[in-house]
């Protein structure tokens, strides 16, 4: 889909706060806030805007730290439907957060968050091993999350200019 | 000791006005500084990782006095494709210790003694301190605010004597964000040429343009023989602490800056040369980024700025803005220092940069969105509460 200038303005604005007010993205796009709420209806309607969420660094909260598992999945395509009805049958489950279809020597990446490590096994074992069309998995725990989505976890990004220069 | 120790030539020239505000600033917590005449980015990775490369390599020795010769072969390929001059890379080019060593090469390879540049203000504080270093006379020209603080030909005549030399033109401007177009430059350069002086042009910001294309007054034609062109890798890609700059100039304007250069200081530090040569091959898309951020932050900025009745053009380059602070009745120190002491918002006084700066603020926009909008709601407290004291007396009558 082809995007006018300022639209293309206004997402990478959102994209880069998502709690940007209305009337600041309408001011830093040049447009009034009646043409930035429409052009926003407008990107939300095609689906170009899927969703606004937080990023939460989920570890520094107490009980609720959990376990993130990259999962290869090697699966048998089906003739007619190729690799989108396996996808679909994994990503319907809840504890999955995503899942991509890759080139390579693996098909599926299923990304999986759980409360803890066995919860994860548990879940590769009765419910992903188990379906027909999957032939393999191998499952990878993330360890820490340095970046993610463009963002560095931990960072003392203060400013560290002086206060006054020419 | 005695003052008379000391050359009449330094004696006679004044520290930076901006010197005063910052001490004042620094001493305090909790300031939001729109006093900030840099980026707010750090520089880009690659080009990091290419000086520390360098080191780790041992590259650590002089280099050619006038720089790399493959940073000035990039140099002059991108100076070509990005603003269509030409300068030859062995001929053409020095690269400097910041864009501030390469004006002061520029002042002491044209001026004998009396000599006159004809400086435009409000304009940065090193143009004047550094001619008359060189043993010229800075001759200001005052500029208004209904012209976009821009001279033109008109304007330079009335300051045109017989021991006039040459014309300095900074564009975009620091500190008014002002940026000439092509007519008015041709306009300038047929008036140089008709009275044969040089121009020092200032490009250090050329590349935070945003509403329409940069034009160097060095492209314009006939003029590059006449020009002695200053910029660097500060501003645009985000090095202000590298200082790193160039200078380019025809032969023999340029030879004689590097005699001067090869004496005083045999060449720019080699480590941050590495880097420049990184941010010129693949820094350039991290540029335009930058550029599309400031944007935005202008024109919300600029925007909100008028909005709160502190009228002020819209800036075409750098990342400054310039607004009038006249409605208050406040000068422009008193305006900043009692921003600065009442709500911790420190801005420059307009008057910093020359006298037809007076009635005016620089307030910089490179600044985090959160930084730029809670000064903006510091800044409308501060005027309801000077206005509300002014009308006081009146209600009394």
């Amino acid at each position: 889909m082809k995007l006018t200038e300022k639209e293309t303005e206004i997402l990478e604005i959102l994209d880069e706060n998502s709690r940007a007010d209305l009337n600041t993205i309408a001011k830093m796009a040049g447009v009034t806030t009646e043409e930035a709420e429409a052009i926003i209806q407008k990107l939300e309607d095609q689906k170009v805007i899927i969703d606004y969420s937080t990023m939460i660094d989920w570890r520094k909260v107490d009980g609720h730290e959990g376990v993130t598992a990259m999962i290869d999945v090697k699966v048998t395509p089906k003739r007619g439907v190729g690799f989108d009805e396996i996808a679909e049958r994994i990503y319907r489950f809840q504890e999955v957060e995503s899942v991509y279809l890759m080139s390579g020597v693996y098909d599926l990446s299923v990304v999986i968050r759980g409360r803890s490590m066995s919860d994860i096994a548990r879940f590769v074992s009765e419910k992903l091993s188990t379906l027909d069309s999957v032939v393999s998995t191998t499952t990878h725990f993330i360890l820490k999350r340095y970046k993610h989505d463009g963002k560095v976890f931990e960072t003392g990004d203060d400013d560290k200019r002086i206060v006054v220069s020419p | 000791m005695k003052k008379s120790y000391l050359s009449e030539t330094v004696q006679s020239i004044q520290p930076s006005g901006i010197r005063k505000f910052f001490d004042l600033a620094a001493t305090m917590e909790g300031v939001i500084s729109l006093g900030v005449g840099e980026p707010d980015f750090v520089t880009a990775w690659n080009v990091r990782e290419a000086s520390i490369m360098s080191l780790e390599q041992g590259l650590t020795s002089y280099t050619a006095n006038a720089g790399l010769l493959s940073l000035r072969k990039e140099l002059s390929n991108y100076l070509y494709k990005r603003f269509y001059i030409d300068y030859s890379p062995e001929e053409e080019l020095i690269i400097t210790v910041g864009g501030s060593q390469a004006l002061d090469l520029a002042f002491r390879a044209i001026l004998n003694s009396g000599d006159e540049v004809i400086i435009p203000e409000p304009c940065f504080v090193a143009y004047g301190a550094l001619t008359t270093l060189a043993g010229g006379v800075p001759v200001y020209l005052s500029t208004s605010a209904e012209k976009d603080f821009k001279a033109d030909s008109a304007d330079l005549r009335t300051k045109l004597t017989p021991k006039t030399k040459a014309i300095l033109l900074c564009s975009p401007s620091n500190p008014t964000g002002s940026v000439y177009s092509k007519e008015e430059l041709e306009d300038i350069a047929q008036f140089a040429k008709e009275h044969d002086l040089l121009i020092i042009t200032d490009e250090i910001y050329a590349e935070l343009t945003y509403d329409e294309a940069f034009t160097s007054v060095a492209a314009i034609q006939d003029m590059k023989e006449r020009t002695i062109l200053i910029s660097g890798f500060s501003k645009g890609f985000a090095m202000t602490g590298w200082r790193l700059g160039y200078v380019a100039a025809p032969p023999v304007l340029r030879d004689a800056m590097l005699k001067i250069h090869q004496y005083s200081m045999m060449c720019a530090p080699s480590m941050a040369q590495y880097a420049a040569e990184e941010a010129l091959k693949n820094g350039l898309e991290d540029v335009e980024k930058m550029k599309k951020s400031y944007r935005r932050r202008r024109n919300l900025f600029v925007g909100s700025l008028n909005e709160l009745g502190l009228t002020c053009h819209q800036p075409n380059g750098a990342f400054y803005a310039f607004p009038s602070i006249k409605t208050t009745g406040m000068t422009s120190e008193q305006f900043a220092e009692e921003l600065l002491l009442s709500e911790k918002v420190a801005v420059v006084p307009g008057n910093v940069f020359g006298p037809s700066g007076e009635g005016h603020i620089r307030c910089s926009y490179a600044s985090s969105l959160d930084h730029l909008q809670e000064s903006l709601s510091r800044i409308q407290r501060f005027l309801q509460e000077r206005q509300v004291k002014e009308e006081a007396p009146a209600i009394i009558k």
